[in-house]
């Protein structure tokens, strides 16, 4: 009897307790959780060193101002998304709440703040009903979603020929102003977003029920209700928005918001969200809207006089490269 | 059919065997649940009381799992009781069952893959602090729990980089809570080394001695019998015994749980392989099926079928129907090579951690590593699975979870799914054909389903695994890259399987067999690769392939051959720490009841 025992040589790294991640492995790991943040930190750093002289504190100031209160769309989507979902009416009720903003300020600013607000949890809150104990689509409920919310819209303003301006000395007024209350709002509102992410059984309960829904189901985690929560909550956001955006505009403007759910989608899937759902982070929208928001400031600076189907294809081709990056630094991994 | 001492007594089969007075920890009572037309169970009864391990026991699809999901609240039962500690409940939600001391493992439930493994093992009990999760506590006691499962990783990294056994531990740490006065697990081991069985054993031992009632569900019988003190054995969705484990012998307790008896293994074998490659014969029926399947250029149908009884010449005589040579990744794979002939079946033994499934999976390309794979001498040059598959290639996977079955869809697309692109003649396959084929795998493993067109999802987990079997069995391969082609499917069906290999095998297809039973890869094997932490450190050839041998390469101790000093090595380790015999793969044929 024989047996050919070979030579074994130095073993190779395997962790005995079944930890298959290699050092290397763990970098890049943490390189893309970190992936959005560089190519931000990169993308300004760029701007800056192209032309010192424009990079400004009016830029940032404008930038940060006028688009805070849209980020509070991306933030209440992160949650959708975490859970596999999508929601499709924020940009609807968006524009919703800024004119309900609008209408309620002339009874009080208390009504310009509450109106939008109850009106947008309740539609995201049917709307999450609908998903949670109907077992319908997500995709179509919020599409069904935000055709219905356009339609109030028009019924509010009479097909857009009323206009409601919020009162001249309202402090409602205040809210939208300048720089630093919007974005103080919105600040805030996003770091209490991280903390129900990161640090509540909440969070955790919507990343799970987008690992796998079946399972948190059997694990007892609170399913359904957390469902209709995350609509509930990304309707809320998106009033709150609007309401934000009445504001700083001073009226109720019907024709803004089309198509901010998707620039939403597109920040959070930016900020390393899975469209799929099962893993979500705050931080990374933060970082998924900054940089769109610095993307299209330098394209509208430098593009602009060369008309607006230049700076949307530099837009679309810069959304391309990022998500490219993100797939080929995932790719690496898996070598 | 054997007539067993209790053979359907509708009286009180719950009343046998448990004394008067014991009250029981949890009880169901002529419980009958049916979906649709499908009668999952009849009449099913359990009597479990505190402080006992009981099995729960019965063919894949004989309703375990649904009745643990009554007794959870997962389903509500269409007639009959569940009571806990002697009143009678009915939960209406898993998260009520868990509040009344039910701990529970199902067998189907995923972790978070992105979720780290410390947030995995608290999710939805997180330990709090002014209201908000506490994240060092959460970690710090993530990483205590999960040493006593002998599990010490980073538990602040997500789950997926954890490998399979890995993430089974913590799934089970998850569920098990040391204050749980009836744990239920389902099917805990399917995906556990030997190593980390005794590991969960240590556990369900700790929780029986404090008092807790343990309903553990298995198809390994070593398992059963050194843990288990009671059994009860489910045919059909009815419970057709309950007793004590250790006074029913093993024979007895399959033709109870088949309603048949099975083919008395010969001479002391414990597998239903062929005892050497010369009684290997092609299934008799198969000639019809060669019709059937899809006869591609490298089909097994297109080349002169081996005969079965001539041993001598496929190693020697032509080429290697698949030839691995270098085999190497960055991490864990070092210089594999292996040569797999026509109509041979090669095991690939190892440790956990050795790099079996790593291997296979790199010679499927599913694994990046650099390395030649030839199939028939012919070099496949493009290496990602697609190629792969079109060279000749079919891979069952371990992880069947992940890798598996595509639950929406029917048994009848599950099966031919893979094999659909050759099947089809100009683009329109033939409904008639892929119904001939199905029906044919569906009869010879035993898939238990309503018809081909029920969902996958609702069949049983062992069924699913047939239904993934006969999938790569369909597409005709040359090469059959098989890793734990038997976990979790019962032991009819696992005979069933272990046929099939020798079958295929003489019809000439070359099999990669990896399995962590050691009498699986002793009798089916012709010869055996054992590899240890990524390179191959041993070849066994014919008759070196025998238990001391093998369990002698597995360890380490390559030098000194024969039978080891200290009784089995620990399967699962080679810096072995004491934790009791290893069970999964001892070569005994009787009940060791212990
Ligand atoms: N949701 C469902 N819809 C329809 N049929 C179902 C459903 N769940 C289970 N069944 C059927 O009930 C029967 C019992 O299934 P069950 O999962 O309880 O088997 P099991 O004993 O756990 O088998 P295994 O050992 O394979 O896990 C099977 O025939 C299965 O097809
Ligand atoms: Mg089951």
């Amino acid at each position: 009897m024989s047996v050919r025992t070979s030579q074994v040589p130095a073993a190779p790294r395997v962790s005995p307790e079944g930890l298959l991640e290699t050092p290397r492995e763990r970098w890049i790991r943490r390189a893309e959780r970190r992936g959005p943040l560089v190519v931000l930190v990169a993308v300004c750093a760029a701007a800056t060193i192209a032309s010192p002289s424009d990079a400004s504190w009016s830029d940032v100031s404008t930038i940060l101002g006028n688009n805070a209160f849209v980020w509070l769309l991306a933030l209440g989507m992160t949650f959708v998304i975490t859970t596999g979902g999508i929601d499709l009416s924020v940009g609807s009720l968006y524009a919703l709440g800024g004119v309900l903003a609008a209408r309620g300020s002339s009874s009080g600013p208390w009504l310009a703040i509450l109106l939008p607000l109850v009106v947008c949890a309740a539609w995201g809150a049917v709307q999450g009903i609908l998903v949670a104990y109907g077992g319908m689509a997500p995709f179509i409920v919020t599409l069904a979603g935000l055709l219905g919310a356009r339609g109030l819209l028009q019924a509010l303003t009479n097909q857009g020929s009323t206009t409601y301006l919020v009162p001249a000395h309202s402090w409602f007024r205040h809210l939208g102003a300048g720089t630093w209350v919007p974005v103080g709002i919105v600040a805030a509102l996003f770091a209490i977003g991280w903390v129900l992410m990161e640090r509540t059984g909440y969070g955790a309960t919507l990343t799970a029920i987008g690992g796998n829904q079946d399972s948190a189901v059997l694990l007892g985690l609170p399913v359904a209700r957390a469902k209709v929560l995350v609509y509930l909550l990304s309707g809320t956001l998106a009033g709150a928005a609007g309401a934000l955006g009445g504001a700083r505009l001073g009226s109720g403007v019907t024709t803004i918001g089309v198509g901010y759910e998707l620039t939403a989608i597109a920040a959070v899937v930016i900020g390393g969200t899975l469209l799929t759902g099962g893993y979500g982070t705050v931080g990374g929208t933060v970082c998924g809207v900054l940089l769109l928001a610095v993307i299209h400031h330098l394209i509208d600076r430098y593009l602009s006089q060369y008309g607006s189907a230049m700076t949307d294809a530099v837009n679309g081709a810069f959304l391309a490269v990022v998500v490219l990056a993100q797939a080929l630094l995932e790719r690496s991994r898996r070598r | 059919m054997p007539t067993s001492p209790d053979e359907p007594d509708p009286s009180a089969p719950s009343a046998v065997g448990a004394p008067a007075g014991a009250p029981a920890a949890l009880e169901a009572r002529r419980v009958v649940k049916s979906f649709g037309g499908v009668h999952a169970l009849r009449a099913a009864d359990l009597l479990v009381r505190p402080g006992e391990v009981h099995a729960l026991m019965g063919e894949n699809g004989a309703g375990k799992s649904t009745l643990i999901k009554l007794l959870t609240g997962v389903y509500r039962p269409d007639d009959g009781v569940i009571a806990l500690h002697g009143t009678e409940r009915a939960f209406r939600t898993p998260l009520e069952a868990q509040t009344a001391g039910i701990s529970t493992i199902y067998q189907e439930v995923n972790l978070v893959p992105m979720m780290s493994v410390a947030r995995n093992l608290f999710l939805g009990r997180e330990p709090r602090r002014y209201g908000l999760v506490d994240l060092r506590t959460m970690n710090r006691l993530a990483s205590e729990i999960l040493e006593r499962y002998g599990v010490r990783v980073d538990v602040t990294a997500p789950v997926h980089t954890l490998g399979l056994g890995a993430r089974q531990m913590v799934a089970l740490a998850r569920a098990v809570r040391t204050d749980a006065r009836v744990v239920i697990m389902d099917e805990p081991t399917s995906s556990l080394e030997p190593r980390e069985v005794q590991t969960l054993f240590d556990v369900i031992r700790t929780l029986r001695d404090q008092g807790s009632a343990v309903v553990f569900v298995s198809h390994r019988l070593d398992e059963l019998y050194e843990i288990c003190d009671r059994v009860t054995v489910l045919r059909d969705g009815r419970t057709v015994h309950s007793g004590a484990m250790a006074a029913l012998p093993r024979m007895e307790l399959i033709s109870l749980m088949l309603g048949r008896d099975l083919v008395a293994a010969q001479d002391g074998r414990v597998t239903a392989f062929a005892p050497d490659r010369s009684q290997r014969r092609p299934a008799p029926d198969d000639a019809a099926l060669a019709e059937l399947l899809p006869a591609g250029r490298r089909g097994r149908w297109a080349r002169q079928a081996i005969p079965g009884d001539s041993d001598s010449n496929a190693t020697d005589s032509g080429r290697a129907a698949l030839s691995v040579s270098g085999l190497t990744d960055r991490h864990r794979l070092r210089d594999v090579s292996l040569d797999v002939a026509p109509g041979e079946v090669v095991g690939l033994g190892g440790l956990l951690g050795a790099g079996r499934s790593e291997t296979a999976q790199a010679v499927l390309g599913a694994h990046p590593a650099a390395g030649t794979v030839s199939v028939d001498g012919k070099r496949i040059r493009r290496r990602n699975p697609q190629a792969a598959v079109r060279a000749g290639i079919a891979m069952l996977a371990e992880d069947r979870k992940a890798e598996g079955v595509i639950p929406g869809l029917s048994v009848r697309e599950n099966i031919v799914l893979a094999a659909l692109p050759r099947l089809s003649r100009a683009g329109i396959v033939s409904t008639a054909r892929q119904d001939r084929i199905v029906e044919f795998f569906m009869n010879r493993l035993r898939i238990k389903a309503s018809g081909p067109e029920q969902k996958v999802q609702d069949l049983s987990g062992g069924n699913q695994q047939k239904v993934l079997l006969a999938r790569w069995m369909c597409l005709n391969p040359r090469v059959l890259l098989l890793d734990e082609p038997t976990r979790g499917i019962d032991v009819g069906a696992k005979a069933e399987v272990q046929g099939i290999i020798d079958q295929l095998a003489a019809e000439g297809v070359g099999v990669l067999l990896i399995s962590s039973e050691l009498d699986e890869l002793i009798e089916g094997s012709d010869r055996v690769v054992v590899l240890r932490t990524g390179s191959v450190a041993a070849r066994l050839d014919g008759d070196e392939v025998t238990a001391p041998n093998l369990l002698a390469a597995l360890a380490g101790d390559g030098s000194g051959l024969g039978e080891p000093e200290t009784g089995e090595p620990e399967l699962g380790e080679s810096e072995s720490e004491s934790a009791g015999p290893e069970s999964g793969g001892a070569d005994e044929g009787e009940g060791n009841a212990s």
